[in-house]
């Protein structure tokens, strides 16, 4: 059993089980599609996804690769051999009468995670990470006296991940979940969506009194958890309440909650079972894992850039805010994105002269995670889903910097990027946005705002900045809002300077 | 000699010559069932509009150029533990009774692939749990030699319609003696293969780790054909092998020259029927005069066998039955209160109390705190049986045993005769558990012990031969030169 060093707080001692639905074609040991957006009930299916009699599993090989993929992602230990087991229990969503896991040979064991809570890192361990298939769905439809069965899910392959229970907050546990995530994603493994429920999470927390060196007695799991905010918020929720409880003398009850969104607040749900009635035992019909050496070499040598790697180098090489690169990571597809946006930047580095690299990116990452976030999660979608291309989202980042454009321009522009696609110079063209910069134009445009306000001009000089702003917007106008704001700027304060 | 007892290759030569056609045979074989199988009740459905269309088809096809299959157009019968799509599939339980199965078991399809003609499904012990077929909900089939006799089981369906001329062949299955015994008690040749020989897809599950398809025929050529297309890897079945499936029938050879056949002294028991283990040691001595080499060995874990899978196979029963709740298909319960009730009474309703026995035992020993003091334990002790017979098998090229310590006993018989559990067992249970090829021959006939004198001299005798792992060649080869050299397999019972 785990030893903790002496503390004089009350500790939070807090593990979690994560299921992870793997992306592939097929079922985990059936040939009927895998597809978690599946909406018409018990299409696929066949007879192995619903128990037939006389049906026998085959083994999907991806489903085992990405296993194994993950397994050493997560610095796990990969034994030569591992196993499948049969654990039995009755449910109309269980098709077999028991599930195919893995029991005493996991594939992955005795491995970490290194996360960064507040500048500090922490080392999360991993217990182990299994394969094993999961149930259907059972569906009660409102007010009638039977239950439906949805077999669509059952035999779908799912990655079991537990954790040592080394997590310590509901902050240290969001973090944690979310670089969980990153990295299936990373690695292709799974969707890994808490919404969609193709990555689901329960916490086992318990709270270790002042100075007690060994595990709580007891543990309280939470299901229900559909986003990493409710696993932080129900940790946050639990976590008083059992400290309450310890200082009254009282040892929390071994309960499985229920997250209840609503109220933002933890519902026993029932009672823990012992884990003993499952009558584990090896899986007959199911030949044993190997994994040699070859096989897992070649595993490491396709191993993409995990995100802590990518976080490093955005960090190190494009000298981004920390808070940027984090939320660059924190989408796959974007952080994806945007090097490609980085490449086509390089590209008109060595075409056009004068352009500031840094500069550049910097704002490719703000225009990425402004502007493209915002119209993209309206709809939903990725960025490879947009008809915005990493050379035209460049090309408009080379013409804001070149200051051929003005900001407000730009928004215009990449609004019509993002609708009908296209070259950004075409529609700075079209839409007639090219950015004034000819300061004989603005100077002309400035004598005539001046002229015909007067009050505002001498209110200026009596000291009020305000009128500056207005005189600015002024002159704007005149210009059709495409006068380049920094020469107006310089321009105005010269002419007002020089009018005494 | 009568059509219904021909070997496989004479029909094949009617049906290629036109002699015969298809639609002639089976309805010969339908209307030998109508007629006679009231005596035995070897069938649970006969499937006489479909067997008929198929005949139709493969005269069609014998009638059109080209090569035939070679079992075309040739009628069979299959336990009812192997799929059949749309046609009902019941594992002789009430459970099942109105099942009928969405998809073929790969045997099937490959039976169908050959434009085999289906007769029906056969009797057996509810999901294979006996070697009477006293525990079918649908009545015990009868012993074609003497009807107040068991005909062995669980394959008993099988076996009685053979031997009573009913169907030319019919599959089986085996998890511990269940092709052997009945082949044995019904004087017909059984082959059991290699556990991974033949796909196990869409047969119903007894002890997966046990369980052989296989099948019963009127002579080893026969089972040597049958062998051919019965095995083969399957995409489906994870547990069959890549090994190659060689060319059984064209290579039989009765050449015995040099054979060494090894007679296991544990297989020879006290309580064995005299009438066995005579003509047992007869057919020894018959194969030392075709020139193979006699040499009695010794495998000390033969005792061990039955308790390994005393614990092993009710286990695996256990787990395989899960299934069975009432939700999805089979017999649901018309008065149940609540989800626990469905599972409670859908289970109590269907199933027969031998299933519940082992559902029971299995249950027992896989929970936790006995798991390691009984699966795990078995496990191991199952491996040094494995080990024994490898280590055999560098001696001698196969075994040659009795099928069953006796001939057929009396139905009801079986309770109070205690050779049938753990000597019977003791013969067929290790090679089970190590997955070894079988074969059971008839090798003569025996005084039954309860002394009632039946028709002839007796009741058959099996001579079991024993080979290693994906050893049927030599096992087939075995068969087939006590065969050529013997006339027991044509020996029939005198039918009405």
């Amino acid at each position: 059993m785990k030893e903790y060093p002496k503390s004089t707080e009350y500790k939070p001692v807090i593990g979690f089980e994560i299921h992870i639905e793997l992306k592939t074609k097929s079922k985990m040991f059936g040939t009927a599609a895998n597809n978690p957006d599946e909406k018409q009930p018990n299409t696929n299916i066949d007879e192995i996804d619903t128990g037939q009699p006389g049906t026998l599993p085959v083994a999907n090989k991806e489903a085992i690769r990405l296993s194994a993929l993950v397994g050493l992602a997560l610095n796990c230990q990969i034994d030569e051999f591992s196993k499948f087991d049969r654990k039995h229990y009755f449910y109309p969503d269980l098709p077999k009468g028991y599930q195919i896991s893995q029991y005493d040979q996991p594939i992955s064991k005795n491995g970490y995670l290194d996360i960064e809570v507040n500048g500090k890192t922490k080392r999360i361990g991993i217990t182990r990470a299994h394969l094993e298939e999961d149930a259907g769905k059972n569906v009660h439809p409102d007010g009638l006296p039977y239950s439906l069965v949805d077999y669509n899910r059952a035999g779908a392959p799912l990655l079991e991940i537990v954790t040592e229970p080394d997590i310590e907050s509901g902050e240290e546990a969001r973090i944690f979940l979310q670089e969980l995530r990153n990295i299936v994603r990373y690695l292709g493994a799974s969707d890994a969506n808490m919404e969609k429920g193709t990555m689901r999470c329960e916490p086992n927390i318990s709270v270790r009194q002042p100075g007690e060196t060994n595990l709580p007695k007891y543990k309280v799991e939470v299901k229900n958890i559909n986003s990493f905010k409710f696993a932080e918020s129900a940790i946050n929720y639990e976590i008083p309440r059992h400290i309450e409880m310890l200082k009254e003398g009282k040892t929390p009850k071994q309960v499985t909650m229920g997250w209840n969104e609503k109220d933002s607040c933890t519902v026993e749900q029932r009672s823990k079972e012992e884990a003993d009635g499952y009558r584990y035992m090896p899986e007959p019909d199911l030949p044993i894992l190997q994994f040699t050496k070859e096989y897992l070499d070649n595993l490491r040598n396709i191993m993409p850039e995990l995100p802590t790697q990518k976080r490093a180098r955005f960090l190190e090489e494009y000298k981004l805010p920390a808070a940027d690169v984090e939320n660059l990571i924190n989408w796959k597809e974007l952080a994806f994105y945007f090097e490609d946006v980085v490449s086509e930047i390089d590209e008109w580095m060595t075409q056009e002269a004068g352009l500031d690299r840094n500069q550049m990116i910097k704002l490719a990452a703000n225009w990425c995670l402004q502007d493209f976030s915002a119209l993209l999660n309206q709809q939903l979608i990725n960025p490879s889903d947009s008809v915005v291309t990493a050379e035209n989202f460049s090309e408009l980042i080379k013409l804001i910097v070149s200051g051929k454009i003005s900001s407000s321009a730009a928004k215009q522009v990449f609004k019509v990027m993002y609708e009908k696609g296209g070259d950004p110079s075409n529609i700075v063209e079209d839409l007639g946005l090219t950015q004034v910069s000819d300061e004989g134009a603005i100077a002309e445009a400035l004598d005539k705002v001046i002229a015909a306000n007067e009050k505002a001009v001498a209110d200026y000089k009596a000291g009020m900045q305000k009128s500056f702003g207005f005189l600015v917007g002024m002159a704007m106008k005149e210009l059709k809002g495409k006068g380049n704001p920094q020469i107006i700027n310089e321009l105005l304060k010269k002419k007002l300077n020089n009018t005494d | 000699m009568e059509l219904e007892f021909l070997e496989l290759t004479e029909l094949r030569k009617k049906l290629d010559n036109k002699e015969l056609s298809s639609v002639e045979l089976t309805k010969h074989f339908l209307s030998r069932i109508k007629n006679l199988d009231k005596d035995y009740n070897s069938f649970v459905t006969v499937t006489e509009e479909e067997a008929l269309k198929n005949a139709k088809e493969a005269d069609d096809f014998i009638n059109s150029p080209g090569e035939n299959p070679f079992l075309c157009g040739i009628p069979y019968a299959s336990k009812d533990l192997f799929s059949t799509k749309g046609i009902r599939t019941t594992a002789s339980s009430k459970i099942l009774d109105q099942f009928k199965p969405a998809f073929d078991a790969t045997v099937t399809k490959k039976l169908k692939e050959q434009k085999s003609v289906l007769l029906g499904k056969t009797n057996l012990d509810e999901f294979a749990h006996g070697s009477s077929t006293e525990t079918s909900a649908y009545g015990p089939s009868k012993n074609p030699w003497d009807t107040s006799r068991i005909p062995g089981g669980s394959s008993g369906g099988s076996t009685a319609a053979v031997a009573a001329g009913l169907t030319p062949w019919a599959t089986a299955t085996e998890t511990g003696g269940s092709i052997r015994q009945p082949a044995s008690l019904c004087g017909l040749s059984g082959w059991k293969p290699t556990y991974g020989r033949v796909s196990r897809y869409g047969v119903i599950a007894m002890a997966s780790s046990l369980d052989s398809p296989g099948a019963v025929a009127n002579s080893v050529v026969d089972l040597a054909h049958l062998a051919e297309i019965m095995s083969g890897q399957d995409e489906k079945d994870s547990t069959t092998s890549p090994v190659p499936v060689p060319a059984y029938a064209k290579n039989l050879s009765a050449d015995m020259s040099g054979i060494k056949i090894g007679v296991p002294k544990e297989y020879f028991v006290d309580g064995m029927e005299d009438g066995v283990k005579q003509r047992v040691m007869e057919a020894v001595k018959h194969y030392e005069k075709m020139g193979a080499k006699i040499q009695e060995v010794s495998l000390p874990n033969t005792k061990f066998g039955s308790l390994v899978y005393a614990i092993v196979c009710p286990s695996e029963v256990s787990s395989n039955l899960m299934r069975f709740d009432g939700i999805r298909y089979g017999h649901t319960t018309k008065d149940a209160k609540d989800l626990m009730e469905v599972y409670e009474k859908s289970r109590a309703e269907g199933f027969g109390d031998e299933a519940k026995r082992r559902i029971l035992t299995g249950t027992y020993v896989l929970s936790a705190g006995y798991y390691d003091a009984y699966y795990k334990k078995a496990q191991k002790v199952r491996s040094l049986i494995i080990n024994e017979f490898k280590d055999v098998f560098k001696q001698v090229d196969v075994l040659a045993c009795p099928s069953s310590p006796n001939v057929a006993v009396k139905i009801g018989g079986a309770k109070d005769n205690p050779l049938f559990g753990y000597i019977a067992d003791q013969l067929n249970i290790p090679g089970s558990l190590a997955g070894l090829p079988a074969l059971s021959i008839p090798c003569g006939f025996g005084r039954p012990s309860d002394g009632e004198t039946p028709s002839l001299d007796g009741l058959p005798v099996g001579l079991q031969i024993i080979g290693p792992q994906w050893g049927e060649q030599i096992v087939f080869n075995a068969g087939f030169a006590y065969q050529q050299e013997t006339d027991w397999h044509l020996k029939h019972p005198g039918l009405a």
